[in-house]
């Protein structure tokens, strides 16, 4: 294999990873937070992609600059983040807390099946397409093929959000409580911190984040129903192998699977699915906590 | 406990002997929503033999879509049509690779059990939707299932396929039944409550695990094959997809874990509900489905079955206040 082939394939792994890193992310902050595996990520995702994309329609219709089109994706997933963020914590996993995980995974994916249809009830079955963010950026050539600004744009987004994310963990206050309460969460609320409040803002953050994921990517493709489902099953993958929980594990987990992707892609189409399931199996048997979960000791 | 003074050997065979009489009087599309919860049924039943043990797997689709599969390929490049011949490859095939991938998932528990086997599902459906050999995401259809000689056409094929596919289950059922009765089944409870004291007991937890998990490996095959029969087409969509093993553990939470008959009737619920809201409300079928699940975990949480405990709990009571004395 020469050289330029290699480039490519780590270019379009990059770009992949990136995509698959904003989703997981938020899935993973949510799972370190509240040790729960939240299907309705999917649903967010599928949620922001459709709301921006309606939105930059609209907003292409009027005279405004058009580079405000990356505020307008803010916004969504902004608004999304704590309308969901409210509605699903506060009227359904508060209720469910002390139950077994497993039924916590199932009334999320219940919560899923009814966002899913409500997607459908809202926006319909056809698909919609905002692409005008594209043309904005421009192009760049590497090894000979065009590659899109937008997409390597992703690339810049998720270093951009995993540094934020990294700096509010360890350097603010919010972040040190948070971390007391990934901790030990009766020990966090023994010592005064609302962990109610804080597993509400952690929510509403995951899911801003899963929104953000959409409505970035929005543009960049046909926007349709099954979106969510897809791409739920993915960022699963990327947070196992990372280690639930762990937002370098996700940034690695996403680069991981991106690059084996898109070595299938290139190389031998058929495998694509198959590589990154089969990287998650072979994680989990190998080192099932994921390869970025920290040491804990056993209790057997 | 003496064969004829178990309440659910009797409601199995009075359950097999009702559908056996249905048949004489349900029109055409009732019946294939029958065979198909008995297929769904059995599959729930393998996530309730699971489950009994604390494990829930996300991943039974696999199974399922192994068993189903085996009848697709088997028609399409052997042209073997037998029933029997079918059904049996399916659930063998099914079996072993529960038997192989057991060495591996029985050393896991909680969470990470269900992922690992939402993994191996997903790896069956990204082969599955990318082979052309193996028929793409369009799936593969069946040639007319035959019964050894016997090869009816039309309408009396879906009988046959129907009485066919409730006896099998019947049996299969029945031998779930008594497995659970059995010192190996018994352990499931003691894996769930406390495995180390298990261990101590001269037992293995590991084992007792593999044993449920090729049990439930196979009753996944067979629900698998009866569905692809009835249905006459395999595709990974609806059946190796991730959302179809959150359909199984959905029937296994609407059933409860009480008793064997339960993922059945769970199943026939799950089916109704299902095709009627496809049916009246199309575009919201998913929500109801969504909006069911969650006021059973909401209201029921032990499923449907807990009602019949709750029944029979109120009745032992009631013979406890008037006797003075247990009920035995």
């Amino acid at each position: 294999m020469d050289f330029e082939l290699l480039l490519i394939i780590l270019v379009d792994g990059l770009v992949y990873g990136s995509y698959l890193f904003m989703v997981a992310v938020g899935l993973t902050v949510i799972c370190g937070v509240q040790k729960l595996l939240n299907v309705t990520h999917g649903a967010l995702y599928a949620f922001g992609a459709y709301l921006t994309a309606t939105l930059l329609i609209l907003y292409f219709q009027v005279d405004w600059p058009q580079f405000g089109a990356f505020a307008v994706m803010l916004f969504a997933a902004l608004f999304l983040g704590v309308l969901f963020g409210v509605i699903i914590e506060r009227g359904l996993l508060r209720h469910l807390y002390h139950e077994d995980e497993h039924i916590i995974v199932l009334a999320t994916f219940a919560a899923f099946l009814v966002l899913e249809d409500v997607l459908l009830l809202i926006w319909g079955t056809d698909p919609y397409l905002a692409p005008e963010p594209l043309g904005l950026l421009g192009s760049t050539e590497i090894a000979g093929l065009p590659f899109d600004n937008y997409s390597l744009s992703m690339v810049l987004l998720s270093a951009v959000v995993a540094a934020v994310l990294w700096y509010g963990l360890n350097r603010t206050q919010f972040g040190k409580l948070l971390l007391a309460v990934i901790h030990d969460r009766e020990l966090a609320q023994a010592m005064g911190i609302n962990v109610n409040r804080i597993f509400l803002l952690t929510f509403m953050l995951g899911s801003f984040l899963g929104a953000l994921g959409g409505a970035y990517q929005a543009p960049a493709i046909s926007v349709q129903p099954g979106i969510g489902v897809e791409v739920i099953v993915l960022a699963f993958a990327v947070v196992v192998i990372g280690g639930m929980g762990s937002i370098p594990g996700a940034l690695i987990g996403s680069v991981i699977v991106g690059v084996a992707r898109a070595f299938a892609v290139h190389q031998e189409p058929a495998l694509e699915l198959f590589v990154i399931y089969l990287i998650m199996a072979a994680v989990l048997i190998v080192r099932p906590q994921g390869l970025f979960a920290p040491a804990k000791p056993r209790t057997i | 406990m003496t064969w004829r003074q178990d309440k659910t050997l009797w409601g199995l065979t009075i359950g097999l002997a009702a559908l056996l009489l249905l048949n004489f009087v349900v029109p055409d599309w009732f019946r294939s929503i029958l065979t198909l919860s008995l297929a769904r049924g059995s599959v729930a039943l393998g996530l309730l033999v699971l489950w009994r043990c604390g494990l829930i797997s996300f991943g039974h689709a696999l199974y399922f879509g192994v068993g189903a599969y085996t009848v697709g390929l088997m028609s399409r490049y052997l042209g073997i049509t037998d029933a029997f011949l079918t059904i049996a490859c399916g659930v063998v095939t099914a079996g072993l690779l529960a038997y192989g991938l057991g060495f591996l998932l029985r050393q896991y528990r909680g969470i990470f059990f269900a992922l690992l086997n939402m993994a191996f599902s997903m790896i069956l459906y990204g082969v599955l939707a990318k082979l052309e050999e193996l028929g793409s995401t369009d799936g593969i259809s069946l040639e007319t299932t035959t019964y050894l000689w016997y090869a009816p056409l039309g309408a009396e094929n879906k009988t046959a396929l129907f009485v066919f596919a409730v006896i099998l289950t019947w049996g299969v059922a029945v031998l779930v039944h008594l497995y659970l009765r059995s010192t190996l089944g018994n352990m499931t409870t003691a894996v769930r409550e406390n495995e180390i004291r298990l261990g101590y007991l001269g037992y293995s937890g590991e084992r007792a695990v593999h044993a449920k998990f090729v049990v439930s490996g196979l009753l996944g095959g067979f629900g698998g094959a009866i569905a692809a029969l009835t249905i006459g087409h395999v595709d990974p969509d609806s059946m190796v997809y991730w959302p179809v093993s959150g359909d199984f553990v959905f029937i296994a939470i609407l059933s409860g874990t009480g008793n064997v008959t339960a993922p059945f009737i769970g199943a026939l619920i799950y089916e109704l509900i299902r095709t009627y809201a496809f049916d009246k409300f199309p575009e919201i079928w998913q929500l109801i489905m969504g909006g069911t699940l969650l006021a059973i975990i909401m209201f029921l949480p032990n499923g449907l079955w807990s009602l019949v405990d709750r029944w029979r709990g109120r009745k032992a009571a009631v013979a406890t206040l008037r006797t003075g004395k247990e009920e035995a």
